[in-house]
Order: structure tokens, then C-alpha cells, then sequence
């Protein structure tokens, strides 16, 4: 049984796996999952600074998040050179002043997370931005559809792509973050990108793309949990899940693809 | 009394990063037309249509009668054709996002003779000219009375073609729509245009087809070999009828 303390956590975690697994269907629709993924990497340096000043460190880690978007956007306009080039060059700094940053002890935490109780105002803080996600995928769930297909044809329907596009941008940031206190900063993307390649191959059309994602998304959380809890207790939620998604994809290459090209 | 056009076009002008692609273009086109848009490559037709459409700012009027409801098929959809979508999941998406009623895909689909297993094919596994057709049906949503196109068979075999062309003609007969339709193939713009709006770097001209499609003008227009044209003016002469 999981003890009674840990039911907020787990409550959370596997609505957050909801969430990610909803975000993740589009960003890989959008092509967008490994520079997203990024994303969650820019969060270790306000992690490691909150864990040295003993700061939230969730708001560490969104402080460091948004500040290295920016600088990305920034040093591209700057350098002239490809977004993904300065993805690159912002995470590997992220990384290494996020690594010399946190205290030894905490490293691993930052890195790949960390199972613990939550307080009830964290706990129903988390919540709200789980629901914030997935009521966003849902009401803007057409528009989506529309902007990823086509984007001149969703601008012709009426779809106002820019807003569009930095509200997804803003949803995607948050479900990291959310992501952040159980996976760590290295593995908060996982849960966003592995699902959704499950979903991909084992559906063809929109919906059950969608709950087929979530499904292995929420799926892979219940199983990670039980792993670093009962099984190797010593491994961390960020690397158990991670795992068992990957073992998921790995069995969704025995069936046949759906939907893809004749 | 004679009625307003449906479409004013005042002294367009359009320029993408700082090249000017339209310059004071003026035309109008009335309720029930089909314009056909032609003119050589780099010429500005997408631009204009996407300027009537209101997607790129422009100096100029552009005016559209009240109650226009513009229904539109891109030149090119460069969509990820890999995307877990069937025909259906786009037309709904639309539908939703209009709150149209769930009949309105149907009758959607009907309209261009969509069947319904394709309504649930997936979109990377159907041919160019059903993929068309799926283009057509979601530009159909939302009952609009103006249809633009921009070279809605150029990625088409002959027969496909063909099959989109009396589609749009069955659509204008029966529903009485304003076709404005960029095109290439000049004896497909004589066929189904009644009025033709040619872009050159020289001055745009505007007329019914059997004043714009003339050998002079086309080679002013294109600046192209007098055999290209031959076939067409071949064409144009056997064809008793006149088109205005």
C-alpha cells in the first residue's frame, strides 16, 4: 500500500503524467520534442541556486527556465546563427553552472528527482497548473490541429498563430516545471517525449493518438513508482519512469505502425 | 440599378520584405464570377490572394461586400503528412473551432463526393487528388460564397485534374459561388474563367477572357516563346463560342 503521506504525491505525479502526455502528443506533431526537451535542462542552475540558498527550489528552477529562454532568443539574434545552435551552446552551459552550483549532496536530486511528501499548498499549487495544461490542450485542441497541418490555412480560418504558438510555448514550459520536483532536470522532458512516440506508432487518428500517449504516460509513472519504491529502492522516480517508458516504446515496435505513409 | 461588386480592390500595393511585389493594383469582381489569376512566376498572384484574404498587411483598400464568407485552397500544403490525423480530424477541427454543426462535415463531404471510409483515412495515405478534394470540403466548411484558389491541381495528374476542375464548376453551377482562382494552365483559365486578371511587370490588365488570352498580351505578360501560346491560340480560334 502506499503510505498515506505519499498519496499527494502520487496523486500529482500521475496527473502530471496526464498533462505530459497531452503536451508531448503536439510538441511531436509541432517537431519540437528534443529542443523542448532542452528546455527543462535550463532549469538545473536556479535548482542548484535554490538548493544552496534554500530557496523553493521549483521557483529557482522557473526563474533559471525563463531567463534561459530569453537568452537563447537573444543570442540568436545576436550571433546570426540557428536556433538550435544556441539550444545547444545554453544547455551545456545551463548544465555545467547548474552542476557546479548545487551542493554535492543535492546533485542527484536536481539531476534526476526526487520522491517526497508535498504539502498541501504545493500539493494543490501542482494540481492547478496540471489543470491549467490540460484544459489548455483541450480548449485550444482544434487551433492546434489547425496551426500544425497548416498554418496559413489555420490564419485564413481565423487561428491567431503567434498567440497561439507562445501560449503552447508557456503550457510546455509549465508542464517542466511541474515535471521538475519528480523526474530532476535532466529527465523532466522524458515524460513529454517518450509517451507520445508510443502513442504515434500505435494510433492514426487524432484521438486515439492523444489517449494512447496519456495512457503510456500514466502507465509508465504508477509502474516507476512502484520500481523506485518497492522494487530498486534507491533509484529516483526521474530514472525509473523514464525506463519503463522507454521499455514501453520498445514493445510498441512489435506492433505494426498505424497511420504512417503507405 | 446594377449591383455593387462584391469584391473593390483599390490601389493595392504590397511589398515582402522590402521587395515590391504589387504595385496600385485596382480591380473589382462581381458576385457569381469566377476570376482566374494569371501571370509568370514571382508575378504576385499567391501574394494578392493572400492579401485579399487579409494574411499579409498591404497599403491600399481591399473590400469585400457584407456577409462574404471567404472559403480558401493553399497552393501548397507543406503539412507533415506523417501527423496521426484522417480527413476527418482536420474538417472536425475546423467544424469545432466555427462551432459549425457535426452535419456540416458531412454535408462537407458530400458536396466535393468525399466518401465516408476516406473521411477516415489517414492523411499521408491518400492520393494528391483526394487529398484535394479533402482541401476543397474543408474550405467548403462554414458556407462560404467566395472560394479562393491558388493552383488547386498543381501537384495533380491529368485525370485528377481534370476531376477537381468539373468539381469546381459543378460547385459554381449549383451553389452559385465567386471563384477567384490562380492558374497556370491558361486553356483551363479559358475554359472556366469569365474574367481574367493577368500580373505582369508591366501594367495588370483585367477582362473576360478573349480580350487578356491573346497571343500580344500573353507574350507581353510571360515574355515567352510564340509556340507556347500557339497551342492555346489554336484552341481559342476553334472555339465558336465566345466567353464574356
Amino acid at each position: 500500500m502506499i503510505h498515506p503521506d505519499l498519496i499527494y504525491s502520487v496523486t500529482l505525479a500521475l496527473m502530471f503524467a496526464v498533462a505530459a502526455g497531452l503536451v508531448g502528443s503536439f510538441a511531436l506533431m509541432k517537431r519540437m520534442l528534443l529542443a523542448g526537451d532542452v528546455i527543462s535542462h535550463l532549469a538545473l542552475p536556479g535548482l542548484g541556486l535554490a538548493f544552496l540558498m534554500g530557496w523553493n527550489p521549483l521557483l529557482g528552477g522557473a526563474c533559471s527556465l525563463f531567463a534561459g529562454t530569453i537568452l537563447i532568443a537573444e543570442l540568436q539574434k545576436k550571433s546570426g546563427l540557428s536556433a538550435d545552435a544556441m539550444i545547444g551552446v545554453v544547455f551545456a552551459g545551463a548544465l555545467a553552472v547548474g552542476a557546479a552550483l548545487t551542493p554535492q549532496e543535492d546533485l542527484v536530486d536536481a539531476l534526476f528527482g526526487k520522491f517526497q511528501q508535498l504539502s498541501f499548498p504545493t500539493f494543490t499549487a501542482g494540481m492547478v497548473a496540471v489543470a491549467t495544461i490540460i484544459a489548455f490542450i483541450f480548449y485550444f485542441r482544434e487551433q492546434l490541429v489547425l496551426s500544425l497541418f497548416s498554418s496559413e490555412l489555420a490564419a485564413a480560418t481565423g487561428v491567431k498563430l503567434d498567440r497561439l504558438n507562445l501560449w503552447f510555448l508557456l503550457v510546455f514550459s509549465l508542464t517542466v516545471l511541474v515535471g521538475l520536483r519528480f523526474m530532476g532536470a535532466l529527465l523532466a522532458g522524458s515524460l513529454i517525449m517518450v509517451p507520445s512516440t508510443i502513442g504515434r506508432r500505435l494510433s492514426r487518428n487524432l484521438s486515439g493518438f492523444l489517449l494512447t500517449s496519456v495512457l503510456a504516460s500514466v502507465t509508465a509513472v504508477a509502474m516507476g513508482f512502484v520500481l523506485s519504491l518497492y522494487v530498486l529502492r534507491r533509484m529516483s522516480l526521474g530514472p525509473s519512469t523514464t525506463i519503463i517508458a522507454a521499455v514501453l516504446f520498445g514493445l510498441s515496435l512489435l506492433c505494426k505502425p498505424r497511420g504512417a505513409r503507405r | 440599378m446594377p449591383d455593387k461588386p462584391l469584391l473593390s480592390v483599390h490601389h493595392l500595393t504590397v511589398s515582402l520584405d522590402d521587395r515590391l511585389i504589387l504595385q496600385d493594383l485596382s480591380f473589382e469582381v462581381n458576385r457569381g464570377a469566377t476570376l482566374a489569376i494569371i501571370g509568370p512566376n514571382g508575378s504576385g498572384k499567391t501574394v494578392l490572394l493572400k492579401a485579399l484574404l487579409g494574411l499579409i498587411p498591404y497599403e491600399g483598400s481591399i473590400f469585400w461586400s457584407p456577409g462574404t464568407r471567404l472559403g480558401y485552397v493553399p497552393q501548397k500544403i507543406a503539412a507533415d503528412r506523417q501527423m496521426p490525423l484522417v480527413v476527418r480530424d482536420l474538417l472536425e477541427a475546423k467544424a469545432r473551432f466555427l462551432a459549425l454543426p457535426r452535419s456540416a462535415i458531412d454535408r462537407a463531404a458530400e458536396e466535393v463526393a468525399l466518401p465516408p471510409d476516406l473521411l477516415n483515412a489517414g492523411i499521408g495515405v491518400i492520393s494528391g487528388g483526394q487529398f484535394q478534394k479533402a482541401l476543397i470540403a474543408y474550405a467548403l466548411l462554414g458556407d462560404p460564397n467566395v472560394l479562393l484558389f491558388d493552383e488547386p491541381t498543381a501537384s495533380l495528374d491529368e485525370m485528377e485534374e481534370e476531376r477537381v476542375y468539373e468539381l469546381l464548376e459543378e460547385l459554381q453551377k449549383k451553389q452559385g459561388l465567386t471563384i477567384l482562382i490562380v492558374s497556370h494552365d491558361l486553356s483551363v483559365v479559358y475554359r472556366s474563367a469569365n474574367m481574367v486578371l493577368c500580373l505582369s511587370k508591366g501594367k495588370p490588365c483585367i477582362g473576360p477572357p478573349r480580350e487578356i488570352l491573346t497571343p500580344e498580351r500573353l507574350e507581353e505578360a510571360y515574355a515567352m516563346p510564340h509556340k507556347f501560346y500557339q497551342h492555346l491560340h489554336l484552341q481559342l480560334e476553334s472555339d465558336p463560342e465566345s466567353k464574356d
